[in-house]
């Protein structure tokens, strides 16, 4: 077995048959241990790279282990005969999985080199030469962009975004992997015309961006925090309604001059 | 590359269609008595001659003198009942159970029907004369006495043949429509001009040729008779419109089924004629339509070609079929309606696949099948499609279109399993290359083979309780006695005990199969069905008695996910890792995991206890057994017990599960499966075809897991067993791609008499194109694996209530919301909530 294959890394949840992420039928691996701490984030136990307990339905329930990048792939390929039919593969989620830059890179390798597509979800927070070094390997880069106000982007999420922008620049420009752009839609934060449509002028800016996402706010993750024993700041605040979606999308339209949708 | 191109485009549902339905669906089906009546006039009148003549003139003498109707603005004719959806009896075959539910046919709750004061009282008249004539009493009489004490014991249950016809045909429609039922007539005619009187088997062969001419005769009559009243109905007519139609009706119904069709409303008259007559002379269920949009093909192009009719009203015609299809209705006893919920008569109809030459055939006519289902949007036909390397992308996307709606329709086969399959059975290539779905799922060559399909429900959860009790059932010795089970000290032998359990069990099925089989050739069989089958004229017997050219008996086992997760967690817990002991689990099988006993269990323990006591001389009166009634109810609910059945639950619950692509635990399925497909296949049936057996319940799971005790997978007693080959409802927690290649890891080929396998989504799993080539995708990759057939519940609000009312039940269902996947039961009640009120909104 090469020697890469060996790679560990830490994650918290392999899920198989994910139709919505990417293309075809996928399976997610999503690493643990994140950079930002959004408020609105669905998935809490992603954040802290430390293995958590967490109480589901009344019960602990461990959160992370510890695999090699050949573990993860004895379930990655089960899926194939889906991948082949469908144009899936795997997607590599999290957390941020830049913050965990060899093992990303050698799953998303070993994928490759069993003829399976990549995809990445990622908010591009990392040093460039380690996106760098990951692009040969990615077929797909779905990437976040949450605000364009450095100001509100820290406020909401703990940083500030030029990193973030200033990689989504090079990303495009290096015409390795197809870029798509992912906007969670958040009330209260990002959801006027205005900030959607700043994102979009953004987006037209780069070259070579496949799609522009528009992904409503939606409180699937509420749970988990009580289960983290954690406040869930974001209230009762109720997602976008069907006719504030179609809005932002036309805006997203208007201005981005790629292919613009609801959902992923 | 197909043979044909095609227009694959949406065609408007005529304003006809909503109105034929509504009328269909306006009151509770009724059971009607003018056919019994009919035919035990008939009877009564050719005692001495034989059975096959006797047939033939009764048939004849229903179809000139049953009541009938045509309903309000239909194009299609034809009517068994003067009720709507309604349906006729059959004596010849069963009544007394019928007499026996008079007064709970409305009032059940599977399948009600009405039944008039007056309907009761000549059915009751008619059925005097039937006792001791019926196919199912000659069945009894034919059968060893341990066949029937398991029959009792509910080890199979073959009661759907035993009760009614066998059915389970597709006929050569096209035959009909090429040269109507006055050229059959002239094909028998001409092989009776070749006998000679010194054959050695003129008797019989002669007498069947003459029942099939007289049966042609009989469908001609009937159809003339409603030219006529089409004709008296034009008369009175005001409507200028319908008056034009009627005098259309009329003229059809004077040329066909007699001749052969001119064109495509003749055809579809015709097929209806056929459909509908078949139905009359037997009481089976499953007379499936098969390859319809091959057969109608040629008259179809023909008018379009020649601008006789367009794509509009081919299709309007085509949807009056499908309502028609529902217009047909069977009253089953009340334990067969649970079987077969739903009033369904399983006429299976198939669109798309490959020619005898293994080209790709989607036409026209093949998308108009799936656009009829939309329009009509009713249990039947049970529509099928074929899939295989050569189908069009756009002709499975347009399946998977009508999936998403949530009808349940169409069932997904493939073509790669099926076809080798078949041909191990023996049928040839081209054959086997142009296969139809009979009922469910169990392929078939139309007009060529008799496939008693529906042989029996075997449930093979109960030998293994017999593997438990030494072979004893509530008292009685109904399987072999394979030793104490405390004693056994591998799991080897354990399974091995498993095995002779089967094997016996099933013995005694294929002697109840044989014995009713027998029973239907002598006492029912079908002269004008064998006039449609290759090679009943030639052969000079009937269907019943081997005419076809492929004979098979198809009985169907279930539960393999139970006694696969069953013998997987003694293996487990008991032999390898020695957590539980087999005298503690099978002490907590008898008491039902601690979980509460039922009436009858605990009423049967008490019996036991009781005579043990007498045995050992003492006297056992009313107070005793009180008492002994309050300590076996105090004794299976005490905490203790309850306490233990949790521990041994959890440890069940903790060992894998078939359904979650683990390859230990599924080769272990495949297994267990052979179980049963492999003794089947041994043995042969009187007409001189194989055994073959399929994996599938229809819906026999529900009603036959409630007289099933509590198995060692943690299954409760009387709960549902396990749907097809699907896994156990819950069990499979790593999604419909696992679930997927689990099941593809059995052997479907060897169950050649089909496999059903159900998976559920959420309608927003197939929303937009993006979820239709998922949908088509994962179809096409289960079948990759060589999985045989797959249909999908596409989930509607009340399922999700359920869900929210039995979430163990539901842990694999899929939901997303606005872009997001999650598993439905790990959602808070508030978020479900939001979720079930989005469903509604078809979000």
């Amino acid at each position: 077995m090469e020697e890469y294959l060996n790679t560990k890394g830490r994650i918290f949840d392999i899920q198989r048959y994910s139709i919505h992420d990417g293309n075809g039928i996928r399976t997610i691996v999503f690493l643990k241990g994140c950079v930002l701490r959004c408020r609105w984030c669905c998935n809490p136990e992603s954040q802290e790279y430390a293995i958590q307990t967490m109480m589901v339905q009344g019960k602990p329930k461990v959160i992370g282990r510890d695999v090699t990048v050949a573990e993860v792939m004895e379930t990655v390929e089960r899926d194939r005969p889906y991948y082949r039919r469908t144009g899936g593969g795997m997607t590599l989620s999290g957390g941020e999985s830049l913050c965990q830059p060899q093992f990303a890179k050698a799953l998303l390798r070993a994928a490759k080199d069993r003829g399976i597509n990549t995809s990445m979800e990622s908010m591009g927070c990392a040093k460039w030469e380690t996106i760098e070094g990951i692009l040969p390997y990615l077929d797909q880069y779905l990437l976040d962009i949450k605000h364009m106000d450095p100001v509100k982007h820290k406020e909401f999420t703990g940083r500030s975004n030029e990193l973030m922008l200033e990689n989504a620049v090079k990303i495009a420009a290096s015409h390795e992997t197809e870029l798509s752009i992912r906007v969670p839609v958040i009330p209260g934060f990002n959801d006027t015309p205005e900030e959607i449509r700043d994102i979009a002028a953004y987006t037209k800016k780069l070259v070579n961006v496949r799609r522009l996402h528009l992904l409503p706010y939606h409180r699937l993750g509420q749970d988990k925090y009580t289960g983290l024993g954690r406040e869930y700041l974001m209230g009762d605040v109720e997602p976008p309604a069907n006719e504030k979606m179609r809005e932002l999308l036309k805006a997203a339209k208007e201005v981005s001059g790629v292919e613009c949708q609801i959902g992923g | 590359m197909g043979l044909y191109t095609y227009d694959s485009t949406d065609i408007p549902k005529s304003d006809r269609i909503p109105q034929l339905v509504a009328h269909l669906f306006e009151k509770t089906p009724e059971v009607e008595s003018a056919r019994a009546v009919l035919i035990t006039e008939s009877y009564k009148q050719t005692e001495n001659e034989p059975m096959v003549i006797r047939r033939a003139k009764a048939f004849a003498h229903i179809l000139e003198n049953i009541p009938i109707v045509i309903r309000p603005l239909e194009l299609i004719v034809g009517s068994t009942t003067i009720a709507p959806h309604s349906c006729q009896t059959y004596p010849e075959f069963s009544y007394e159970w019928l007499e026996g539910e008079f007064e709970t046919l409305e009032t059940r709750s599977a399948d009600p029907f009405h039944i008039s004061e007056r309907a009761k009282k000549e059915l009751l008249e008619a059925d005097k004369y039937w006792k001791g004539k019926t196919s199912s009493e000659l069945a009894t009489a034919y059968m060893e006495p341990e066949t029937l004490l398991a029959m009792e014991h509910n080890m199979f249950t073959p009661g759907n043949y035993f009760y009614n016809g066998v059915g389970h045909v597709t006929v050569k429609y096209w035959e009909v429509l090429e040269i109507g039922f006055g050229g059959i007539k002239a094909k028998a005619g001409e092989e009776l001009a070749k006998c000679s009187i010194t054959d050695a088997n003129y008797q019989k062969k002669s007498r069947l040729l003459q029942a099939m001419m007289m049966s042609c005769d009989a469908a001609i009559t009937y159809a003339r008779r409603y030219a006529r009243l089409a004709l008296e109905e034009a008369e009175k007519c005001t409507d200028s419109t319908r008056k034009r139609e009627l005098l259309q009706i009329a003229q059809n119904c004077a040329n066909v089924p007699e001749k052969g069709a001119t064109g495509f409303y003749e055809a579809c008259q015709s097929f209806w004629f056929v459909q509908q007559l078949l139905q009359i002379e037997s009481s089976g269920h499953s007379i499936s339509p098969g390859r319809f949009d091959q057969y109608m093909y040629p008259y179809y192009k023909k008018d379009i070609d020649a601008g006789k009719i367009t794509r509009e009203f081919a299709q309007e015609l085509m949807d009056c079929i499908w309502v028609k299809m529902n217009d047909l209705s069977k009253c089953r006893d009340a334990a067969s309606a649970e079987g077969f919920a739903g009033y369904g008569l399983f006429q299976n109809l198939i669109a798309g696949g490959q020619n005898a030459e293994g080209i790709d055939v989607t036409n026209d006519l093949s998308f108009m099948c799936i656009q009829a289902c939309h329009h009509v949007f009713l249990p039947q036909p049970s529509f099928s499609v074929r899939v295989w390397n050569g189908s069009p992308h756009e002709f499975l996307v347009k399946a998977a279109e009508l999936t998403r709606t949530g009808i349940g329709l169409p069932a997904y086969y493939n073509d790669e399993v099926i076809i080798p399959s078949l041909m191990s059975r023996g049928l040839t290539l081209a054959d086997a290359r142009e296969y139809n779905i009979i009922g469910c799922v169990e392929p078939q060559k139309a007009g060529k083979t008799c496939g008693w399909h529906d042989a029996a429900f075997f449930n093979m959860c109960r030998p293994l309780e017999l593997v438990f009790s030494n072979g004893m059932d509530k008292g009685a010795q109904v399987g072999p006695q394979t030793g104490d089970v405390e004693k056994m000290a591998t799991f080897e032998e354990f399974y091995r005990a498993y095995k002779i359990q089967m094997e016996y069990a099933i013995k005694l099925m294929v002697n109840a199969d044989n014995a009713i089989d027998m029973a239907h050739a002598e006492r029912c069989p079908l002269p004008f069905l064998s006039a449609m089958v290759d090679d009943c004229m030639k052969s000079g017997k009937t269907f019943e008695e081997g005419g076809a050219v492929y004979n098979f008996s198809g009985p169907q086992g279930f539960g393999i996910a139970n006694v696969t997760d069953s013998l997987y967690a003694v293996k487990k817990l008991v032999y390898e890792e020695k957590k539980v002991t087999m005298k503690e689990l099978k002490g907590m099988l008898a008491l039902n995991y601690g979980r509460g006993l039922a009436a009858e269990d605990a009423a049967y323990m008490v019996t036991r206890i009781a005579r043990a006591m007498q045995e050992g001389g003492r006297e056992v009166g009313e107070n005793e057994i009180a008492a002994i009634f309050k300590s076996v109810k105090e004794a299976s609910e005490s905490p203790k017990v309850k306490a233990e059945g949790e521990r041994i639950l959890e440890l069940i619950e903790n060992v894998p599960k078939f359904g979650n692509d683990v390859d230990e635990i599924d080769e272990f399925a495949r297994e267990a499966a052979y179980t049963y497909t492999k003794p089947v296949e041994r043995y042969y049936n009187p007409r001189g075809g194989r055994f073959q057996a399929g994996l599938y319940p229809v819906s026999a799971n529900v009603p036959l897991g409630e007289q099933t005790g509590a198995t060692p997978d943690g299954r409760l007693a009387h709960t549902p067993v396990a749907d097809g080959v699907s896994p156990t409802s819950g069990k499979d927690v790593n999604g419909p791609t696992a679930a997927a290649n689990s099941v593809s890891k059995l052997d479907h080929y060897i169950a050649s008499n089909g496999t059903l396998f159900n998976q559920k989504f959420h309608p927003s799993a197939l929303s937009g194109k993006d979820g239709l080539e998922n949908f088509v995708g994962l179809i096409r990759s289960y079948f990759d694996q060589k999985g045989s057939h797959m249909q999908f519940n596409v989930v509607d609000r009340e399922t999700l209530l359920d869900a929210q009312a039995h979430p163990e039940q539901y842990r694999h269902l899929v939901v997303r919301v606005a872009g997001y996947s999650a598993l439905f039961t790990t959602l808070s009640k508030s978020l479900q909530d939001d979720i079930i009120r989005r469903t509604e909104q078809g979000f």
